[in-house]
């Protein structure tokens, strides 16, 4: 099991490896290591949200409201910025991250203590945050020359050759994956998610688990809503329309599968970095970008397909396919 | 046998939530149910209390708005949720059925490209409304396929398909618009069947009967809701799971053609972006009208009155110059509080006695 899991990865990992070669082949220029840091850069801030929804999905739930909860708290920060310039940029993001943890936390809340699904909430969620974003900013935006300059500067400025962004994904890499193998909590969403009857009968409160990853996928969206909002230099009503979409078909290229328990942080990063590469070869290799909505579309279809038949050896309803074979 | 399987009021006196929970929610249950029967049975269910708040919002509408009881305004009206509405009936015994497609919006605007491009080369009114209602059964039954031959869970299979569709959109047009459309193409959305009532409207009230009678007067429709409580059971006792979730596919698909016919009729063009998000005005109706998310129970006689309420909300607010994105506020807060509010009151009366 664990070896055709690693089988996998290793083989969406050449996948990419072999994309990248043959995007090189038609522009060699996409091969120079300055281009391809620059390709995971721009990835970091998808990566950053896959983790968090991995976490959701690994509990058999998910999380529509990531690019919502984004847009919202990028809003909160960039007006607080603009009101205040002087409020330091580190208190802002934790001001930020708190926020959207609180966000993740009502999701959470929602879904363990009334045991509304996770799917109705997060499509509810989604709308009333994004709602709400109109509501604090009027429909206005909030432009670059109205954000401090530290502000904008800090996910830009590089440390030991590398972005500050790459580097806060490269952390929350770690860290995750510190958390889902050798933490408590880390094991146990993953047994709240692969059986959670067996994981009620050890012990587990399922409802919590669920509700934890919520708040962590919440808290990575507050996080990302300052890198994304610096980044771009620019706030308004629709930033990350969408992109919840692109977050959850980053888990499922990555092999997380969508009925709970299975996943790693590695496969994860992958189906991020696929994506991020896809988006970023277009381009240069001189493909319309109207391309590229049908691509990732197929993209997710083909991965679900290789992913089922990866998981059905796992051989989940033996009577099933009993009855199958003896038909 | 024949009570057990129609569903419709009796079983349905609490939130759709809380009968067939198949979530992990593996806490005992310690006081048995009591069996409530009859008229106060019927008054606790779901689309009583739907109802209610039906009532509640369009006396609400009528006293904050003076233009809103005009009949010619309501019937404008209309034409904003009877495209949605269409394809809400059948994606209601999709989920039912434990399956969801996410990608009904993106059929539409599939569907209407091809009737586009169909009206481009001169087709006649007839064929371009075969071509749409086609295109949109072709999509329903690519999900359906991928669903039940691959074993994958329909909520991934719809995310992936979304995109697909949508981007086939912008693939073939681009950002141009499609509007070389016949002249008697326009009946489908903008035409009256009598006095006010609109070929829309009109139209969806017979699939509206035609779907009740198919969700509860026939074995197809005892047959999904067997499959949403219990697949394996229903598999064993001999029903074709697989191919009654796809024939359900081609059916949410067929009706997203026929929703593309009347949305294109109506504005008269074809852009990609045409009925974005759709998808989940659409999912929130049907969760509304009391359908379980995790299937096995609803009515269409809940979405039906869910239909109307999301119409006259939209509306209400919509005379009271409520910009969208805030209606989409409440209509986020509405999906998620009436699913709430009674599991809430039923907690609060369990602690009070």
């Amino acid at each position: 099991m664990n070896k055709l899991l690693k089988n996998r990865e290793a083989l969406l990992g050449l996948l990419i490896a072999l994309m990248i070669l043959a995007i090189g082949l038609v522009t060699p220029d996409f091969l120079l290591p300055s281009n391809l840091l620059e390709v995971y850069n721009d990835t970091s801030i998808l990566i950053i949200l896959a983790l968090g929804q991995m976490l959701v999905i690994l509990t058999r739930c998910i999380d529509l409201s990531v690019a919502a909860n984004l847009a919202l708290t990028g809003m909160v920060m960039a007006m607080l910025n603009s009101a205040y310039p002087g409020l330091p940029v580190p208190l802002l993001v934790l001001v930020g991250a708190g926020l959207g943890l609180l966000l993740g936390a009502f999701n959470g809340l929602l879904v363990w203590k009334l045991g509304i699904p996770a799917i109705v909430v997060t499509l509810g969620t989604m709308s009333i945050y994004r709602g709400v974003i109109f509501l604090l900013s009027d429909g206005a935006w909030v432009n670059a020359h109205e954000m401090s300059e530290s502000f904008v500067a800090i996910p830009r400025s590089e440390l030991l050759w590398i972005p500050v962004l790459s580097w806060v994904s490269l952390a929350m890499i770690g860290a995750l994956y510190y958390f889902t193998r050798h933490r408590r909590l880390g094991r146990e969403i993953y047994a709240a998610g692969n059986n959670p009857t067996a994981a009620f009968y050890t012990g587990i409160d399922v409802g919590r688990t669920q509700f934890i990853a919520f708040c962590i996928s919440g808290l990575l969206a507050g996080l990302c809503g300052y890198l994304w909002v610096s980044r771009y230099a620019v706030a308004y009503v629709d930033v990350a329309n969408g992109f919840e979409l692109q977050v959850v078909a980053a888990c499922v290229i990555g092999g997380i599968s969508i009925m709970g328990g299975i996943g790693t942080v590695f496969g994860c990063v992958l189906g991020a970095l696929f994506l991020g590469v896809i988006n970023n070869a277009l381009p240069v290799i001189g493909v319309s970008p109207f391309w590229q909505l049908a691509i990732s579309g197929s993209v997710i279809v083909i991965a679900v397909i290789a992913n089922s038949r990866a998981e059905r050896r796992v051989g989940r309803i033996i009577l099933k396919k009993a009855a199958l074979q003896a038909n | 046998m024949d009570k057990i399987m129609q569903e419709p009021f009796d079983k349905q006196f609490e939130s759709p939530l809380e009968s067939a929970q198949a979530k992990p929610q593996v806490k005992p249950q310690v006081k048995p149910q009591l069996p409530r029967i009859g008229l106060s049975g019927r008054l606790r269910s779901w689309e009583f209390f739907l109802l209610l708040i039906t009532a509640a919002v369009f006396l609400l509408n009528s006293l904050a708005s003076p233009y809103f009881l005009d009949p010619w305004n309501l019937s404008d009206a209309s034409f904003n949720f009877t495209e949605k509405a269409v394809i809400a009936l059948p994606l209601a015994m999709l989920i039912i059925c434990r399956e969801i497609d996410l990608s009904v919006a993106s059929i539409i605007a599939l569907a209407s490209v091809a009737m586009g491009f169909a009206a481009q080369s001169g087709f006649g009114t007839t064929l371009i409304v075969l071509i749409g209602i086609g295109v949109g059964g072709l999509c329903g039954l690519a999900n359906g396929l991928l669903v039940t031959r691959f074993e994958i869970p329909s909520i991934v299979v719809t995310i992936g398909t979304m995109s697909l569709y949508r981007g086939i959109t912008y693939i073939l047009l681009g950002d141009d618009v499609l509007k070389a459309y016949p002249d008697g193409f326009d009946y489908f959305g903008q035409g009256y069947v009598y006095a006010m009532f609109s070929f829309e409207f009109v139209l969806f009230l017979v699939l509206a009967a035609l779907f009740f009678v198919l969700l509860h007067r026939t074995n197809f429709g005892r047959r999904t809701y067997a499959i949403g409580n219990n697949p394996t059971a229903a598999f064993y006792s001999g029903i074709d799971v697989a191919r009654h979730r796809l024939i359900l596919f081609v059916l949410v698909g067929l009706l997203a053609g026929v929703a593309s016919v009347m949305l294109t009729s109506r504005l008269g063009s074809t852009r990609p972006t045409i009925a974005l998000g759709w998808e989940l005005s659409i999912v929130t109706m049907v969760v509304l009208g009391g359908v379980n998310i995790l299937g096995g129970s609803g009515t269409i006689a809940g979405v039906f009155i869910a239909v109307f309420l999301m119409g006259l909300v939209t509306f209400g607010l919509g005379l009271l110059n409520v910009p969208g994105i805030v209606m989409s506020i409440i209509i986020g807060a509405m999906l998620i509080g009436v699913i709430a509010m009674p599991i809430l009151l039923k907690r609060f009366k369990q602690r009070r006695g």
